[in-house]
């Protein structure tokens, strides 16, 4: 699943601007993140159209780039974060950042890892439900 | 010597007015003649048309050529040398961080005499030979080291060439030693009282400090007078550059009220940066100085680049000798912060080998709890997604920055347009710092 990432800076109304590019180009936000930081951050986003949401964000001058990461379908039960992060473990995977969203009852796991061959490769191989 | 003396050059210190200027009169015509060695002043003297006749007056300077800093890097290393290389026995120099670097040669009699000066000016703050003197200054080219110790073995102190760092030493010094007199970057004592503190030692119980000669890197009478109430100690600003020999050029008198520039030495304008029309008394302009007892390099009218004015040529302390101002900026793009010389295209240099970053920058200087410190936002041209390497692009540029001006800035990565941008020349340095004002 394709992200953005924009460079915002720690101060009152940067957050905003993004939103309103975004608002403005009528790009539909389904999740997204930012850990506290000192001075800079990285907001991340999943939306429903990236490539225009990249290419409204570089035009309006923000430092963004658009990177793949993975998004697994959870079951609507109890454990199911734990199964699939237990899986990515053994095999020697560990996880950069992660963060979750819900789509029509569904649980979504959005993470990067430290080795996206890897990665692909074991997501295949035990059959864990990519989101489209 | 005689201790009880307010000074130990009488025969120069106490001159009048008409005396100061008959003097230099003398000394600029020596110098004039003396310049005549050098092919880069002979030549000017020729293109000119000008012969010692001309001088009559200390006034009579204006008649000369001015030289620049782009002269001695033009000249680089011994094109300005008066002598032979055989009669010099000493060489100081700037660091180049612009070009070449500049090169300053001393004979014996160059040494001599800048001890001579120095020694006047700690004489003149009240030590003597029973004083005891810590120079907590950088050694090594930069000429506050060794300008210094000279000075103060001079004037007969017993003199601790301690250098800069080392805290704690510093302190065990001051206390072992019984040392009466420091001298230091300003930022240096204010830090030197933080670890005071820290050790719970009391400069007023535990030291018999009572004397600081400060100067080096811009500082305000704010920060002067913060030092004298931590320390308890009275703090003498200096005035002193390599080009004219280092420190000792000018000095504060008890009075503090401006420093006094010695005229048998040098002859002082102030002029107009722009028109180098000379500014009436009291109108800041460039600092000009001519040595006049300079042996190995002569420089006429040398353009300091140091903003500053006249305050008045008498002072209840006797010595008629000018006294100008604390220097209040410069009419060129240098940066001074703690002691050290930064110009603008060094960082920019620097920021340009990364890639990551767009070429857009920011420096900004600032007074935070007594020390200077430099910020440098510069904006992110390549995002990536990852805080690790958006740290690790910090430090990188960090680092550089430090191996270039010798000092750890702040490193901020901003986004692109975040910075202001001015028309025409951009805006690099916003200097908040209360030096100045």
């Amino acid at each position: 699943m394709k992200q953005l990432s924009i460079f915002i800076e720690n101060k009152s109304g940067t957050l905003l601007n993004i939103l309103n590019v975004m608002k403005n180009a009528e790009i539909q936000i389904i999740a997204s993140m930012v850990a506290d930081t000192q001075d800079f951050g990285i907001y991340r986003v999943v939306c429903d159209n990236p490539d225009k949401a990249y290419s409204v964000l570089k035009n309006e001058g923000m430092v963004v780039t658009m990177s793949e990461v993975f998004a697994i379908v959870l079951e609507d039960k109890p454990g199911e974060a734990a199964n699939v992060i237990s899986v990515l473990t053994e095999g020697g995977i560990s996880i950069s950042y992660i963060y979750s969203f819900l789509v029509s009852g569904k649980g979504i796991l959005v993470f990067r890892t430290s080795d996206t061959e890897l990665t692909k490769k074991i997501i295949k191989e035990k059959g864990l439900h990519e989101f489209a | 010597m005689d201790v009880k003396s307010p000074y130990l050059h009488p025969e120069y210190e106490t001159l009048s007015r008409e005396e100061i200027s008959k003097l230099q009169t003398e000394r600029l015509r020596e110098t004039f003649e003396h310049c005549k060695n050098v092919p880069f002043y002979a030549q000017k003297f020729k293109e000119m048309n000008l012969s010692v006749e001309d001088i009559n007056s200390p006034e009579d300077v204006r008649k000369l050529p001015f030289t620049t800093k782009q002269d001695l890097r033009d000249t680089y290393p011994f094109g300005l040398a008066a002598v032979p290389l055989e009669k010099c026995v000493r060489l100081h120099s700037s660091s180049g961080t612009t070009g070449n670097p500049t090169v300053i040669l001393h004979t014996q009699r160059d040494l001599d005499e800048w001890a001579n000066q120095v020694a006047r000016n700690l004489w003149m703050v009240g030590l003597r030979p029973s004083d005891v003197f810590q120079n907590s200054s950088g050694y090594g080219m930069f000429t506050g080291g060794l300008g210094f110790q000279y000075g103060a073995e001079r004037l007969g102190m017993l003199t601790v060439p301690a250098a800069a760092g080392n805290s704690l030493r510093q302190i065990k010094f001051m206390k072992d030693f019984g040392t009466t007199a420091v001298h230091a970057v300003p930022s240096y004592l204010t830090r030197l009282y933080e670890v005071m503190q820290e050790q719970g030692v009391d400069p007023r119980k535990d030291t018999k400090l009572r004397v600081f000669a400060i100067g080096a890197e811009p500082h305000s009478e704010e920060q002067r007078k913060r030092i004298e109430d931590m320390f308890g100690v009275k703090a003498y600003n200096s005035f002193g550059m390599s080009e004219m020999c280092g420190p000792g050029v000018g000095f504060e008198c008890q009075e503090q009220n401006g420093l006094h520039f010695w005229e048998d030495y040098y002859i002082v304008e102030i002029v107009d940066p722009d028109t180098l029309e000379p500014v009436p008394d009291g109108e800041i302009g460039e600092l000009v100085l001519t040595s006049l007892r300079r042996e190995a390099m002569p420089l006429i009218r040398y353009r300091t680049r140091d903003l500053t004015r006249v305050l008045g040529r008498t002072c209840p302390c006797g010595r008629n000798h000018v006294r100008l101002d604390r220097m209040k900026g410069r009419s060129d793009d240098m940066m001074v912060l703690r002691g050290v010389n930064i110009f603008p295209i060094q960082i920019e240099k620097i920021l340009m080998q990364f890639s990551e970053l767009a070429s857009n920058y920011l420096i900004t200087l600032t007074t935070d709890n007594d020390n200077d410190n430099m910020t440098v936002e510069v904006e992110l041209a390549e995002m990536m997604d990852d805080y690790a390497r958006l740290q690790s692009l910090t430090k990188a540029v960090t680092r550089a920055l430090k191996d270039e001006i010798l000092l750890t800035p702040i490193v901020k990565l901003v986004s692109k347009g975040s910075l202001p941008v001015s028309e025409g020349k951009a805006v690099r340095v916003v200097d908040k710092r209360k030096v100045y004002q």
